[in-house]
């Protein structure tokens, strides 16, 4: 019988990499977007 | 609750909880995966491959979360014409995708040590792709709204009927045959033992913690541009 040979830690690896990518970009990208946006918004009252 | 649609008295409230959300959530998730990681022992069943749950089940329990948002806000916004209502369901949207996003790609890399396939169309994982893509179609719906002019009836009546998916991603365990098991926490019952439990759900109150600050950056920053917009063509108009 053939067995495949997994290494049950490399899952869990790549299952937190992309969870914590994903969510650090996630926060990051609205972090930023928000500050652009009331950026804009505070000189759209100074002109 | 009528007090918080107005955008002065939002805003005050979100300035002060936009960080807190954002930071807290972040600590406390990190906390729960830190726990789930290295503090939580390999499952008779699972083995190592347990610690991936304490990712997917709250990814997938804000996926979920996030379209009943956007439908609870769309209701509200249909019902009261709060334009805060309409602001709150878009902001939902990204991070709702994300995280169905996220609830799909730790869900198949689980999969295939423990089935042994990356893949299958069963109704769970059917329904929660289906959510995936009417994530899609609603960020797209109401980003075409915004710029044609059209009304933001048209994305909120989508978000009432997107939610028909909702109860149908909760029960396809139940209702049809399946590789992913059926519930594990059910109302004031759980199947888990104690030892996985506590940081599962410490990772599910971090992770909503973040998904709530991420909704309110994003409210503030629709809200921020919709100002922007409105007095530059303010200003046009007065000029010409």
């Amino acid at each position: 019988m053939m067995r495949e040979a997994l290494d049950q830690w490399d899952f869990v690896v790549a299952a937190y990499a992309v969870g914590i990518v994903g969510t650090l970009a996630m926060v990051a990208w609205a972090w930023i977007d928000m500050k652009r946006a009331e950026k804009r918004r505070a000189e759209s009252r100074r002109k | 609750m009528h007090g918080f649609a107005n955008p002065k008295r939002f805003l005050t409230l979100a300035s002060l909880l936009t960080p807190l959300l954002l930071v807290g959530g972040l600590l406390v998730s990190a906390a729960a995966l830190y726990w789930g990681l290295f503090h939580v022992p390999p499952d008779r069943l699972m083995g190592e491959t347990v610690r991936i749950l304490f990712l997917h089940v709250p990814a997938a329990w804000l996926g979920m979360g996030g379209w009943s948002a956007i439908a609870i806000a769309s209701l509200v916004f249909l019902v009261w014409r709060h334009p805060l209502a309409a602001l709150a369901a878009r902001a939902a949207a990204v991070p709702g995708l994300v995280f169905t996003v996220i609830c799909l790609a730790t869900g198949s890399i689980w999969g295939r040590p423990t089935w042994g396939t990356w893949w299958v169309w069963d109704g769970r994982l059917t329904s929660m792709l289906v959510l995936a893509f009417l994530y899609l179609a609603y960020i797209a719906l109401a980003q075409a709204a915004e710029r044609e002019g059209v009304s933001a009836r048209i994305p909120a009546i989508f978000g009432l009927l997107g939610a028909i998916n909702i109860p149908i991603i909760n029960r396809s365990v139940v209702w049809w045959n399946s590789l992913h098991q059926p519930p594990s926490i059910t109302m004031g019952k759980s199947a888990i033992d104690g030892e996985f439990l506590a940081p599962l759900l410490v990772a599910v109150l971090g992770f909503s913690l973040v998904f709530g600050g991420v909704v309110l950056a994003r409210m503030r920053a629709l809200l921020a541009d919709i100002q922007a917009e409105a007095r530059l063509r303010r200003r046009a108009m007065e000029s010409a």
